[in-house]
């Protein structure tokens, strides 16, 4: 192909990179795709310290009297905040990608709407998840 | 390979500010990008003012105006001016779109102007796009068939020809493939929006005999399924066409011919 020689002949490959997240106004949806990406670590995280707590009431009541006390202090709780927000978010995200897979919802305004319809889901359950937890 | 940060050689360095133009009605400051691949520097960015009460109304007249009559170096691809011939392809306000059909209105302060996103820079606001046309090349954009030629040509009925609008107006800018992050991330390998769009354009048309080898040529990881529906693509697009949407309909055609 002339050009790919063309490239090659001036150097490409001291060509710098132009900037791509430094300059690009990200659309709401993108920031959505991100937070999809970062929620889920999240729920790995999150996942590790519940696995950490059953263990820890298996292995016996010293272990899970340490375990039990940092999770359930004000910055473990805290913590199950952001994990059950996390997880509702994941969840309604997840739903919207399983509608997208389907074939459904790729026009933009169908797009605007359900980016509000996730973050009021993901709000309203995560809301509704505390009350449960603090009322029980 | 993800990396969020630009290479040393590609890190912006404070540029040049040029001087107003005198008794300005309706001054404008245009920060923009510039490369130039014979001085061996790092790429700045350089301020120009305009009067705009003395300029048209769309970025690219603006960017016509500069070389013009300011800086006879600043380097751009420009030519129908009507958005149909996708050269003037950049990153403008933050957004990748064309500047001819981009209106000096629609942005508020300073007009920021970058070349696309995460592209190799020949010069100033022009990316190298010689991958990016490859791998148009590799989906085969033209018609494939196998039963002998028809004496006149092939037909198509109006139903079928109609599943190709939103599909054949593509006019290869790639604003959409450079506004994708897994196109930055994975572009060696990630066919990007643009390609996928025409791939899809050549799956859906009615004469076209090679479906099962074009379905066959994307069943890979990284070719088609790098698009997670960021949706850059359709809100970058220029032209409304919708990659997301074609891509989907791929993903769903993989699918339906396994069931």
């Amino acid at each position: 192909m002339s050009g790919s020689e063309h490239g090659a002949a001036v150097g490409r490959g001291a060509r710098p990179l132009s900037p791509h997240l430094q300059v690009y106004r990200l659309p709401l949806t993108a920031v959505m795709s991100i937070l999809h990406r970062v929620t889920g670590c999240a729920l790995m995280g999150g996942g590790v310290a519940l696995v950490w707590w059953l263990v820890a009431a298996a292995t016996g009541a010293g272990a899970f009297g340490f375990v039990n006390w940092l999770l359930t202090s004000w910055i473990g709780g805290l913590g199950m905040i952001v994990f059950g927000a996390a997880l509702m978010y994941h969840l309604c995200n997840g739903i919207r990608h399983l509608v997208w897979d389907a074939g459904f919802g790729y026009e933009k305004p169908e797009v605007a709407a359900s980016n509000k319809v996730v973050l009021g889901a993901a709000a309203a359950l995560t809301v509704v998840l505390c009350l449960y937890a603090w009322l029980t | 390979m993800v990396a969020f940060t630009l290479p040393k050689n590609s890190r912006l360095v404070s540029g040049k500010t040029w001087p107003k133009p005198a008794d300005a009605k309706n001054l404008r400051a245009f920060k923009v990008y510039r490369y130039d691949p014979e001085s061996g520097e790092n790429p700045r960015v350089d301020t120009y003012y305009l009067d705009l009460a003395d300029c048209g109304p769309m970025v690219l007249d603006a960017i016509i105006k500069i070389k013009n009559e300011v800086d006879p170096t600043l380097t751009f691809r420009r030519s129908c001016r009507e958005g149909i011939c996708g050269s003037c392809a950049m990153n403008i306000d933050g957004r990748n779109t064309l500047a001819c059909t981009k209106g000096l209105d629609e942005i508020k302060g300073d007009v920021k102007i970058y070349p696309l996103p995460h592209m190799p820079v020949v010069k100033d606001l022009v990316p190298d796009l010689t991958h990016f046309y490859a791998q148009h090349a590799s989906i085969k954009p033209w018609l494939e068939t196998k039963s002998p030629p028809p004496a006149a040509e092939w037909k198509q009925s109006i139903e079928d020809r109609r599943k190709l609008d939103g599909l054949y107006e593509c006019i290869l800018c790639s604003c959409c493939s450079t506004s994708c992050p897994s196109y930055w991330w994975n572009g060696d390998r990630y066919l990007g929006p643009a390609a996928l769009l025409q791939a899809y354009r050549w799956i859906a048309d009615s004469r076209d005999e090679a479906r099962g080898e074009r379905l066959d040529n994307l069943e890979d990881p990284f070719r088609l399924y790098r698009c997670h529906t960021i949706m850059n693509c359709a809100n970058a697009c220029p032209k409304g066409l919708n990659p997301a949407k074609a891509i989907g309909e791929i993903k769903k055609m993989m699918v339906e011919r396994r069931v």
